[in-house]
């Protein structure tokens, strides 16, 4: 039974059925009877003072039930949206925090920003409805370049909280330490880059919807949210003051979410809010334009890198400065991502003994800018992973070459960075010799000759990266700011006919838990799999739990899984020892069975469990009836994942197209639950980072504000054309510190792909001498490099 | 006003009162209650809400629900024989993990039938890759839902849909 379902499994999914038949429920799909639909009309412009809002006209267009504007809100005493994160800046001092407001009261800061909620009888008619309301705007010069955010004279975002548009300057590593290290070097490579806006794009849209139960009070909000629980904290505490058991938050079926559901937004908290008003379920679905203007951006920062050699090659210091853009308003984990999620990673697979890293997050009057798939991480790993390649290919030394010679020992783990991470466990060479093998790197030269035979540019790129995942050691995540803890919980619940509830505090959202969880569950209780059931999602119905994002949801999740499972099994020893008449010290578990060793006594678990609820023959005077264990996992690192990346591509001169010809991962994601799953997981997290490299690129017009990149006609979303079939491998190194021995896989793909593939690039280019391509390398940006490089050759 | 509309849906007649503007896929969604089609965007690009009109593929999303009038349409929730016998398409989906969050996977389904009719059982990977410009996943990266559709191919043929 096990070896088909258990850990290491291939399990076909759980949840495949419905997704299939059309039976899924996503929050847009609920039935609730006499529903009224909320529609939001936003600001058109990137900055304007809101001289007078006139709702008269669209009150009395038919269908319209309620319409709701700032104003409103501030004399209800709604409260803002939080920021959850307080990073202390350089001096000590806490990060600044303009107020951000649930919609805009006398100012909007971006386009999209949330001017009014029209509630009607049917989305049409409230839609009809918000044109009909005529707003008053004092338009104010704005300023969406980041590069500019803290230029004398530029247009302040919120000029009393953040003067100068400054959130925060903080550093991490000792400068001077690194200036002396520098004045050594035989070798310095610089860079300056630009880590492109992207827009999270998960399938379905962002969607709320609410319900107020009169006669109890009691309010129950419908999110597409990636932590249901968190989602509650905040809005109880902080914004809405339900208290938390009069607030129930379900996420059910999610199409997606890259991050970009993890946070507290605007129009959620206003469905919410305003359902008692309404007295009417009131639903809301963003639509795709809504989707671009509004959901969290990511990515976004302007960096200047240098990387120390010696003559030998090996690094003796890196010094990064780096300003990340926040957007207009502080969205609620924002100021962690570009501080403890990409400076503390900048140590990537090397021993780098001296870092330092400067970083100055600012304001732009944009759409907020928070966690997307990697979040830091895949900007950290970009600095490393083009900057060790820009310096081989300046010393003239081979990629990987470069990259073993200054990787961590295997026998140095536990390692400890200077920049405050501690690697659990590690064994890199192994991994890069893999993927240099499946992506046959010695063969490269030759297929190179062979392109260019074909009139087309042929390079190659790798990118090893680490990643911290697995957020995370509770205490750690509280010294630095972090404003929750960073537990998982669960709960496994038998009921007295043998089969069993799971009840998570992670969430899924596509990542397949309700399938790997419960190849857990059945793999350790060695009950069959079909018995299992997977719930998560409700806070009424599992317990609090922190959900899923952070490439978390095994590594804690499931590890607070084998705990409870752990506390079945010792409570199933107890009850068998008393239906063997046996000492507890003598009973085993094996294979769903509670043996006596050296007998032929055995008690399967179903009957352990029967009679824990029906305890007509058990221990009542030491053992409470009922088989349902709960436990909470804190875990005491992060983990960390490795592997390398090798990118290959060829680009045709003549129009700039670069094409993904073949793309190899290979990676370390400690023991593996099912290897199906995982594979999925990588491939998906690839194309995200291939369309950042390639594709996808956010942009607001300079002059106007204006979002330019604002629907699938002008943003470029990765098709099934834009990339091969790829090639994995991976190697084990278990995480020593959790009880499955894993670590997370859910972003390593878009983690390391935009390096491999932009060296790739680069490498292919480098002939014409081309030394920087920026991304995305669409073909006009690639033709125009390749034009400006052949021009600066025949001056 | 409001205008009477007649159709087939899986094979049953249905009927309702909608909008001259209400589009086929709210009158599935929002008047008939079948919520397997999906809507992913505003632009007629994602390709979450494709069903098959009349043995053609559509974008549900651009189509009013009035112009189906008297049409046959098959939507994601039509396609089972039944809870155990799911279309070979649908197998090969679940067979190769070509879904994730599941979102996409309605249209990519039905487009997938689509092409697999349109190319006579008989596809290759570019071709594949080249006829799925109509639809989004930003979960899967495409790689498994490439193999799906080559292995649904003469799963399809075989089976004879």
């Amino acid at each position: 039974m096990t070896a088909e379902t258990g850990i290491g499994a291939r399990v076909k999914r759980k949840e495949d059925q419905r997704f299939l038949t059309g039976t899924g429920r996503y929050v847009d799909d609920l039935p609730l009877a006499r529903a009224t639909y909320a529609y939001f009309l936003r600001s058109p412009h990137a900055h304007a003072k809101i001289k007078s809002i006139d709702v008269s006209a669209a009150k009395s267009m038919p269908g319209v039930v309620e319409i709701f504007t700032g104003k409103d809100i501030a004399d209800a005493k709604v409260g803002g949206l939080i920021c959850g994160w307080v990073v202390k800046d350089k001096h000590g001092e806490p990060h600044k925090s303009p107020p951000h407001p649930v919609m805009a009261l006398d100012t909007v800061r971006y386009v999209g920003d949330t001017v009014a909620m029209v509630v009607a009888n049917s989305h049409d008619e409230a839609k009809d409805a918000a044109e009909a309301i005529h707003v008053d705007y004092d338009v104010k010069p704005a300023n969406v370049d980041l590069a500019r955010a803290f230029d004398k004279g530029v247009p302040e975002v919120h000029a009393a909280e953040a003067p100068g548009n400054l959130i925060y300057d903080w550093e991490i590593g000792v400068k001077a330490d690194v200036e002396a290290a520098f004045a050594k070097a035989a070798h310095v490579t610089k860079m300056d880059i630009v880590n492109n806006r992207l827009i999270p794009n998960a399938m379905e849209p962002r969607a709320a919807a609410a319900e107020y139960d009169k006669g109890t009070g009691n309010y129950t909000l419908w999110s597409t949210s990636q932590n249901p629980h968190v989602l509650r904290l905040i809005l109880s505490a902080f914004v809405l003051g339900i208290p938390e058991h009069k607030l129930r938050v379900i996420a059910p079926d999610v199409g997606g979410g890259f991050g970009s559901k993890i946070f507290c937004y605007n129009e959620e908290t206003m469905v919410c809010w305003a359902s008692s008003r309404v007295g009417r379920p009131i639903k809301w679905t963003a639509e795709r334009a809504e989707s671009f203007m509004t959901d969290a951006h990511g990515r976004d920062h302007v960096t200047h890198a240098e990387l120390a050699l010696d003559k030998d090659h090996k690094f003796l210091a890196l010094k990064v400065e780096t300003i990340a853009n926040m957007g207009a308003y502080l969205s609620t984990f924002s100021t962690a991502v570009p501080t403890y999620l990409y400076a503390t990673l900048l140590a990537g697979q090397y021993t780098t003994p001296l870092i330092y890293a400067n970083v100055k997050a600012a304001l732009t009057h944009t759409a907020p800018v928070d966690a997307y798939r990697g979040a830091g991480r895949p900007e950290a790993t970009f600095v490393i992973e083009t900057i060790v390649s820009k310096a081989a290919a300046e010393l003239k030394v081979d990629t990987a070459e470069l990259r073993r010679k200054n990787f961590i020992p295997t026998e140095a783990f536990p390692y400890q960075t200077p920049v405050a991470l501690q690697y659990d466990s590690g064994n890199y060479p192994p991994i890069i010799d893999e993927a240099i093998k499946i992506a046959d790197y010695k063969g490269f030269e030759g297929r190179r000759a062979e392109a260019k035979s074909r009139g087309k540019l042929r390079g190659i790129g790798f990118s090893s990266y680490i990643e911290a995942c697995g957020l995370g050691p509770s205490r750690v995540i509280g010294q630095l700011g972090g404003g929750v803890g960073q537990w998982e919980s669960a709960q496994i619940k038998f009921n007295p006919t043998g089969n069993v509830q799971v009840l998570t505090g992670a969430h899924s959202h596509g990542q397949s838990h309700e399938t790997t969880f419960a190849q857990l569950v059945s793999d350790k209780l060695g009950i069959p799999i079909e018995t299992v059931e997977v719930v998560h999602g409700d806070t009424a119905t599992t317990p609090f739990g922190m959900g899923s994002y952070g490439s978390r949801s095994l590594a804690v999740g499931g590890s607070a899984i084998m705990k409870a499972a752990d506390k079945i099994i010792a409570k199933g020893k107890k009850i068998a020892a008393h239906l063997m008449e046996a000492s507890v010290a003598d009973v085993v578990f094996e294979n769903g069975n509670f043996k006596v060793a050296g007998t032929d006594k055995n008690v399967p678990l179903g009957a352990a469990v029967f009679a824990a609820y029906v305890p007509h023959n058990y221990p009542l005077e030491e053992l409470e009836p009922g088989m349902d264990e709960n436990a909470f996992y804190d875990p005491s690192n992060f983990v960390y994942p490795a592997g390398t990346q090798i990118c290959e591509v060829e680009i045709d001169p003549d129009t700039g197209v670069v094409e993904v010809v073949n793309h190899t991962a290979v990676d370390d994601f400690g023991n593996i639950i099912n290897p199906m799953v995982v594979e999925g997981q990588v491939h998906g997290g690839i194309v995200q980072g291939v369309g950042q490299a390639l594709l996808e690129n956010a942009v607001y017009d300079k002059e106007t504000g204006q979002l330019l990149s604002g629907s699938y006609m002008d943003y470029t979303m990765p098709r099934a054309d834009d990339v091969p079939s790829f090639k994995l491998g991976n190697k084990i190194t278990p995480c020593p510190h959790n009880p499955l021995g894993v670590k997370g896989c859910g972003e390593a793909g878009a983690i390391a792909a935009p390096a491999a593939v932009m060296n790739a690039v680069h490498d292919a280019l480098a002939p014409l001498g081309v030394t920087h391509v920026p991304m995305p390398a669409t073909p006009l940006s690639v033709w125009q490099t390749i034009q400006g490089a052949q021009r600066k050759a025949a001056e | 006003m409001t205008i009477s509309v007649a159709m087939t849906v899986n094979g049953k007649a249905v009927s309702g009162k909608v909008e001259a503007r209400t589009l086929l896929v709210q009158f599935l969604r929002e008047h008939l209650g079948m919520t397997g089609t999906h809507v992913g965007c505003d632009t007629s690009q994602c390709g979450a809400c494709v069903v098959d009109v009349d043995g053609k593929s559509v974008k549900s999303c651009t189509m009013l629900a009035v112009q189906a009038e008297g049409a046959k349409v098959i939507t994601i929730e039509g396609l089972a024989e039944s809870a155990d016998k799911l279309h070979p398409m649908q197998e090969a989906f679940r067979e190769n993990h070509a879904l994730q969050c599941g979102f996409c996977t309605p249209g990519m389904v039905m487009s997938a039938i689509d092409m697999v009719k349109r190319h006579n059982y008989q596809l290759d990977e570019a071709t594949v890759r080249r006829e799925l410009e109509g639809n989004l996943c930003r979960c899967t990266g495409y790689h498994n839902i490439v193999k799906a559709i080559l292995a649904a191919a003469p799963a399809m043929k075989s089976a004879g849909v």
